[in-house]
């Protein structure tokens, strides 16, 4: 154990070793049988000094392998070393060049294969847990900034002292806007492309409207992930943030139907028109039974129980299915959020059945060892070929068969093969189905000039044009089920070209 | 925020709605539907097929019953007041063109969503045969209507307080056995009697369309919660129908799942009908009826 205080004075002296060898911070959480009983945030997030601590073991290389990992390439280093010195809101800055929802990402991106993967740190102590903890400080700076926003005069008083640079004021630290440019943009979707598209577009001095099918704004951020792993409260800051710089919202609003696409463009004269509808149509396994009561797609699960606040059946009027004993599956993120949920719902067993083993689970390592931690149970190698019932209707349980791991298949993953005459019947009374989404044909076949693939997913070029004349399209409905990142990753280069095609337009 | 132009209580358990939405009702073709929700932030997203729309004054009519809390948070909203959210019009239009005979059945309130695709059918140049169901003579809503769309209107009660003492089973078979029989039937209603109508069609190969009102969320694809067995295949009903071949549907894995949450639209039914509400709303209803 080193002298902590020593490190955080001296950090901009500390040699690559002194770095090294300071102890990852491991993140303050719930108790795990505490918060499986609380739909409140599970991870707490880093104090100052753990924070201090951490951005002091990035040896600041030269290569900087973690900027090329992020999909919108954050100055990583860059906002590691202000964390250091104690000046958050330069560091919130920097983020804020290449990334405006910080505090979203932080939360919810898969760090370990992105920023954190090829870390020199991670890779020097031969360990990608040893990496840096990126995500941690991102969040850690972002919720920083947002607290400064929630209470500038205390807030700021002490980042003043803290940092030696007087904090400034909520309203002048949002994004600066350019002259208004009379043209106009619709963004379709609420979600983090949508979002994305959203603010860039609209900090080039676009009229931007967003149009959501939903009576909320945030797409998957609200439906799909859950309040203890991303409270809403900051997506609806996000959401909020974008109508102070301008940005309309009109809800309840389903393009395609409500306003047909082309209606857009030819009858309310936008000039350019982004699609972020996300992949909104969940996979089922198409074995028998999966029409019986208490088996679930992940989205119905999760809409009912985050969007829709069935969790609190005292005061909400969607219903929840009475659950004891669980099967998720699918060994994803939202088979993850699916599990936990369940458990917080009150299940008393929830097992994940996964055919795989915990090595290809495609889940963020982080959600797992939650879940392991919370009394999720997992089944690997795993996998229904059943769903059957006692004869009321409801389901009574799976049929799983055994699975062993053959050849790496295209995905680089170990194929797993069915073990025959392994199958066993398994007591359920829900199954929820956590394997994916395909994409929402909507769009696709109430707009027959948009070109899609065999899967419903936009064709677009490298620059997210469409098929389609000043429309573009970006996030899970041109990638399939995807990650939030990814889809800003969309969103930023679409606004990119979107931005420059308005311009010349201009 | 979608204000409520006008409402009516129809009977003990229905009220019919205008509602000002003028994207919806620019939009809406027959065989659509909505979502309503009566709370943003507590309540429930709920599918009410559209009964009619005006697209010049911009309003789309709501026929719905009492069954569930939304429906009933919904009847409780006075004209003037406000719905808080509306989405659509979703689902795929029923496909119109002249089939030539095209028969009507709409039982109890699914002669609403009837009204329109009945409209849209007369206009495409079929000769339209209607029949309408309901319990008792109350129950019959927008008898005026659908006698000025109908080239023959046939009403049966199942009391026998109005019309035909018959189920609608009756008449539909009688039809089929014309020469030449119906080229379509298009039936909407309780589960139980869409499931009779297509039995009754079956033998006499008429075409028949039924439209199917399922659980719901999101009711744009994203949920699945809506889905039925079709054929062999899985369907949602909010994008693959919400009309499907009726002699294809699995009506008994169907009407399973629209009891999934029944004892908890049960309590809702029962905590109303234990303050009096609807009793009270009985007795408007039938004095409405004395006084015609």
């Amino acid at each position: 154990m080193q002298d902590h205080e020593n490190i955080l004075q001296n950090v901009q002296k500390l040699t690559p070793r002194e770095r090294m060898a300071i102890e990852v911070q491991e993140m303050p959480c719930q108790d795990p049988q505490v918060r499986a009983t609380n739909m409140q945030e599970v991870a707490l997030g880093y104090s100052e000094t753990q924070a201090r601590l951490e951005a002091a073991r990035c040896l600041q290389c030269k290569t900087a392998p973690c900027i090329a990992g992020c999909p919108v390439s954050i100055n990583i280093p860059a906002f590691i070393g202000k964390v250091a010195e104690a000046d958050y809101a330069a560091a919130a800055d920097i983020i804020k060049e290449s990334n405006l929802l910080p505090a979203i990402c932080g939360r919810v991106c898969p760090q370990e294969v992105q920023c954190q993967a090829p870390c020199t740190l991670g890779k020097s102590l031969k360990s990608v847990d040893k990496a840096v903890q990126i995500g941690r400080l991102e969040r850690f700076v972002a919720d920083w900034e947002r607290k400064q926003a929630a209470e500038p005069a205390q807030a700021g008083g002490a980042a003043a002292t803290d940092t030696g640079r007087s904090a400034a004021p909520a309203e002048a630290a949002e994004v600066a806007i350019a002259a208004p440019t009379g043209k106009r943009v619709a963004v379709v979707g609420s979600g983090p492309a949508g979002l994305t598209v959203a603010a860039d577009v609209r900090r080039a001095g676009h009229e931007v409207v967003i149009f959501e099918a939903f009576q909320k704004p945030g797409g998957v951020m609200v439906y799909g992930i859950p309040e203890f792993r991303l409270p809403k409260a900051i997506v609806r800051e996000e959401a909020e943030k974008l109508e102070r710089m301008g940005v309309r919202f009109e809800l309840n609003t389903l393009v395609g139907r409500t306003r047909p696409l082309h209606s857009l463009i030819e009858q309310e004269g936008f000039d350019a028109v982004f699609l972020g509808v996300g992949a909104g149509l969940p996979k089922f396994m198409n074995i028998p039974g999966e029409i019986l009561i208490g088996v679930f797609s992940a989205n119905e699960y999760l809409t009912r129980a985050n969007l829709m606040k069935a969790w609190d059946s005292a005061k909400a009027a969607t219903p929840l299915y009475p659950s004891k004993k669980v099967a998720v599956l699918g060994g994803g993120n939202v088979a993850m959020d699916a599990a936990r949920m369940a458990l917080r719902l009150g299940a008393e067993e929830v097992h994940v059945l996964y055919r795989r083993t915990r090595a290809e689970m495609p889940a963020r390592a982080e959600e797992v060892e939650h879940a392991m931690e919370e009394g999720i149970k997992f089944q690997f190698l795993t996998n229904p070929v059943e769903i059957y019932s006692s004869g009321d209707g409801r389901v009574a349980g799976v049929v799983a068969q055994s699975y062993e791991l053959g050849e790496p298949d295209s995905s680089g993953r170990r194929r797993p093969v069915a073990i025959p005459g392994s199958e066993t019947k398994i007591a359920f009374d829900t199954v929820i189905v956590a394997l994916g989404n395909e994409s929402n044909p909507l769009l696709a076949k109430t707009t027959p000039e948009l070109k899609v693939d065999k899967w419903s997913h936009i064709l677009v070029d490298g620059e997210q044009r469409s098929s389609m004349d000043r429309v573009w399209a970006g996030g899970d409905i041109v990638l399939g089920a995807a990650t939030v990142i990814l889809a800003m990753g969309e969103g930023r280069r679409a606004a990119a070209s979107i931005n420059a095609a308005l311009a010349g337009k201009a | 925020m979608f204000a409520i132009l006008k409402k009516q209580q129809l009977s003990a358990e229905v009220y019919r709605i205008e509602v000002s939405a003028p994207l919806i009702a620019r939009e809406r073709k027959a065989g659509q539907f909505v979502i309503v929700q009566t709370d943003v932030e507590w309540g429930e997203r709920i599918p009410l097929t559209i009964a009619d729309a005006n697209a010049e004054t911009g309003s789309i009519t709501l026929i719905f019953q009492t069954v569930g809390a939304t429906t009933h948070r919904l009847a409780a909203i006075h004209e003037g007041g406000e719905i808080p959210a509306i989405l659509g019009p979703l689902g795929n239009p029923t496909h119109i063109e002249n089939f030539g005979h095209a028969v009507c059945v709409g039982g109890g309130i699914g002669v609403a969503p009837m009204h329109p695709i009945a409209q849209a059918l007369k206009k495409a140049g079929n000769k339209v045969t209607i029949i309408m169901g309901a319990r008792s003579k109350e129950l019959i809503i927008m008898e005026d209507e659908m006698r000025a769309i109908a080239d023959e209107l046939i009403i049966v009660t199942d009391d026998g307080s109005y019309g035909r003492k018959a189920l609608v089973t009756e008449p539909l078979k009688e039809l089929c056995e014309q020469t030449p029989k119906p080229d379509i039937a298009v039936i909407i209603g309780p589960p139980i009697m869409m499931k009779f109508c297509a039995e009754t069609t079956r033998p006499y190969q008429v075409r028949t369309l039924a439209s199917l009102n399922t659980i719901m969320i999101d009711g744009t694809g994203m949920c699945g919660g809506c889905r039925v067995e079709v054929g062999n295949e899985t369907k949602f009903v909010c994008v693959d129908g919400p009309e499907f071949d009726a002699h294809l549907v699995h009506w008994d894995s169907m009407m399973s799942r629209l009891r999934a949450y029944k004892s908890s639209e049960d309590q809702a039914h029962e905590a109303v009908h234990a303050e009096g509400g609807c009793q009270l709303g009985q007795a408007i209803a039938s004095q409405k009826k004395r006084d015609q």
